[in-house]
């Protein structure tokens, strides 16, 4: 269970997420610190730590369109947020996926903030409204990169599977 | 059932026969593409080799390229030092196609690829960039990917997990009447279909207005499909392309093309005709917000900008400065002109077009991906109006939150500075 701590719009840009500014921070450990930058009071609650692991953001169509700056997704995981959107952009949906943000793609969702939701297999609760909202699910090929614990680990598995194929050749 | 250009293209790459819309393939990368996030992507690379007793070495430092475009010459010794640091790696890894701060090779990325040669019909092309779809224009299924998924590429040399696209034809007929092109093609499919409108799909580009278009028209298309959320567009590749490669990217011998089979399944096809397409205009702070130049004519500007990988080649600057020349920008407002590589700087230097635009009073900049971000030069004050022809007007994109943004093309641009309010191109001038 996670409060809602941010609701947002359509087509919220990964310039809104991290803005281009501060791209020359590129480490993990390092960039939740510019996490939503420009939404100063929302950006001071993250880094006084007053937001709590699990909180949810809720948002509309697109969440994550634009530039492919994994900052916005390694930002966000370095606050333990979840991302509840009727949809994602491509770029993000992927990035999130390959680093474990935690993302649910519930196309009807509503909630106001500081509503209550769970998310329970395929669907979303809001536990505050009582409604409950089915998630669409990832496409397999992408699920097998969040079971592996995401894209490094999988990569590195398939990298010694190859190598170790390569000197049985 | 006939294929897509780019399910021809990912059947190639992944050795298979034939694949359709919604397969999962592992497609073989021939280009991989960073810029400055070569940074990121180096520490990723290094992570997956952790604990493997493996020696982190790319995959094939022949199609590893990095261009540095977007903070160039360094705006501050944070990035300064993390080009040093993939200057050190370049060299440890012998990638060749690096393209380092320089007057003569330098440049926006999307356009060093095209103009290097680098780009061929057919192939697949991976960026950490999202406008990598760009190098759809020359005929390659081109999508931009984030720096985890590119250090996965540069050790395995294959995208994995990639799902085919499903394609939407844009049929485009036509001629475009004067002061109008293809940034206002691109901008009105886009206010069609909306930002979301082309998610998860390739856009495909057909008819005689595109057959007849420069690789330079293209390469605005397919830059800003992304825009309506799209994977890539593509441009099936032809003699234009040929020539493009022949002539401006110094590449010998006959190119492969890549034809869409006449019975390929299309999601959607959109019909455009541009003969009475006016100008267009996409309004803060979306980029499918596109309306009519007329309907927002007088709006005030404080910065008019011209470049960037969507519109900074030498056609775009022809177009400004036929408009600029003899004429003087207006006074309140800073006009900043990007060329897009030192070739086309140096091209148009040769033309007198930069005399021309420091006349009028323009300020022209080194190229490089500068203001369209706000990461580098041409910041914008608090609440401040800026038109440019870059590609994005995301609330905060140019460097302040309060700023706006309007997006349009070269010569909406040039008219506007002259006026310093928007302005349609097409009234007269003394």
């Amino acid at each position: 269970m996670g409060k809602v701590v941010l609701k947002l719009e359509d087509d919220i840009s990964t310039d809104v997420i991290y803005p281009g500014r501060y791209m020359a921070t590129v480490l993990p450990s390092e960039t939740p610190r510019f996490a939503f930058a420009d939404m100063t009071d929302f950006n001071g609650a993250l880094t006084a730590g007053r937001v709590p692991p699990g909180s949810m953001i809720v948002a509309g169509k697109n969440f994550g369109c634009g530039s492919s700056r994994e900052q916005a997704v390694s930002a966000l995981k370095g606050h333990e947020l979840t991302i509840v959107a009727h949809s994602f952009a491509r770029i993000f949906l992927q990035n999130a996926i390959n680093l474990g943000l935690r993302i649910v793609t519930a196309p009807g969702i509503e909630a106001a903030g500081g509503d209550e939701m769970s998310v329970r297999g395929e669907t979303v609760v809001n536990e505050t409204s009582g409604a409950s909202y089915p998630v669409v699910k990832l496409p397999q090929a992408r699920q097998a990169i969040i079971d592996a614990g995401g894209l490094i680990p999988f990569t590195r598995k398939r990298l010694l599977q190859k190598k170790s194929g390569d000197s049985h050749n | 059932m006939g294929m897509t250009v780019v399910e021809k293209i990912l059947a190639r790459a992944s050795g298979r026969a034939g694949v359709r819309a919604g397969d999962v393939v592992e497609p073989a990368v021939d280009l991989a593409m960073s810029h400055e996030n070569a940074a990121l992507v180096i520490n990723q690379f290094l992570e997956i080799y952790g604990g493997t007793a493996l020696e982190p070495l790319v995959w094939d430092p022949s199609r590893v390229a990095i261009i540095f475009d977007h903070r160039v010459p360094a705006e501050s010794a944070k990035t300064a030092s993390n080009h040093k640091r993939v200057r050190e790696f370049v060299a440890k890894h012998a990638i060749s196609k690096f393209h380092d701060i320089r007057g003569d090779t330098g440049g926006i990325c999307h356009q060093v690829l095209p103009e290097s040669g680098y780009v061929r019909p057919g192939s697949v092309v991976v960026g950490t960039d999202s406008h990598t779809t760009s190098h759809g224009a020359l005929g390659a299924f081109a999508f931009g990917i984030g720096a985890t998924e590119m250090a996965s590429v540069w050790a395995l040399g294959a995208a994995l997990n990639v799902e085919v696209p499903g394609t939407i034809r844009v049929e485009v007929t036509g001629d475009f009447p004067p002061f109008v092109g293809p940034k206002d093609l691109i901008l009105h499919l886009i206010g069609r279909i909306s930002a979301q409108g082309a998610n998860f799909k390739v856009i495909e580009f057909h008819g005689k207005t595109i057959d007849t278009m420069s690789t330079s028209g293209r390469l605005v298309l397919c830059n800003m499909a992304v825009e309506a959320g799209a994977t890539s567009g593509i441009v099936p590749a032809d003699g234009e392309t040929a020539r493009y490669l022949r002539e401006e990217a110094g590449v010998e011998g006959p190119q492969p093309a890549t034809a869409a089979d006449p019975d390929a399944s299309y999601e959607q096809i959109v019909s455009i005709d541009v003969s009475s397409l006016v100008p267009q205009v996409a309004c803060p702070h979306t980029v499918d917000n596109v309306k009519p130049v007329t309907e927002v004519a007088g709006t005030k500007v404080d910065q008019v900008v011209i470049g960037s990988c969507t519109n900074g080649r030498l056609d775009d600057l022809e177009v400004a400065a036929g408009i600029l020349r003899g004429r003087k920008v207006a006074r309140g407002t800073r006009m900043l002109i990007f060329p897009a590589s030192g070739k086309i700087y140096a091209q148009a230097l040769r033309k007198g077009l930069i005399a021309d635009f420091m006349a009028a009073g323009a300020v022209v900049m080194n190229p490089g991906c500068g203001p369209c971000l706000g990461v580098h030069e041409g910041a914008l004050g608090d609440n401040e109006t800026a038109l440019s022809t870059t590609n994005r007007n995301f609330k905060g994109r140019m460097g302040n939150s309060s700023a706006s943004v309007y997006l349009c093309s070269p010569a909406v641009a040039a008219a506007s500075a002259l006026d310093g309010v928007i302005t349609d191109p097409r009234k007269g001038r003394d």
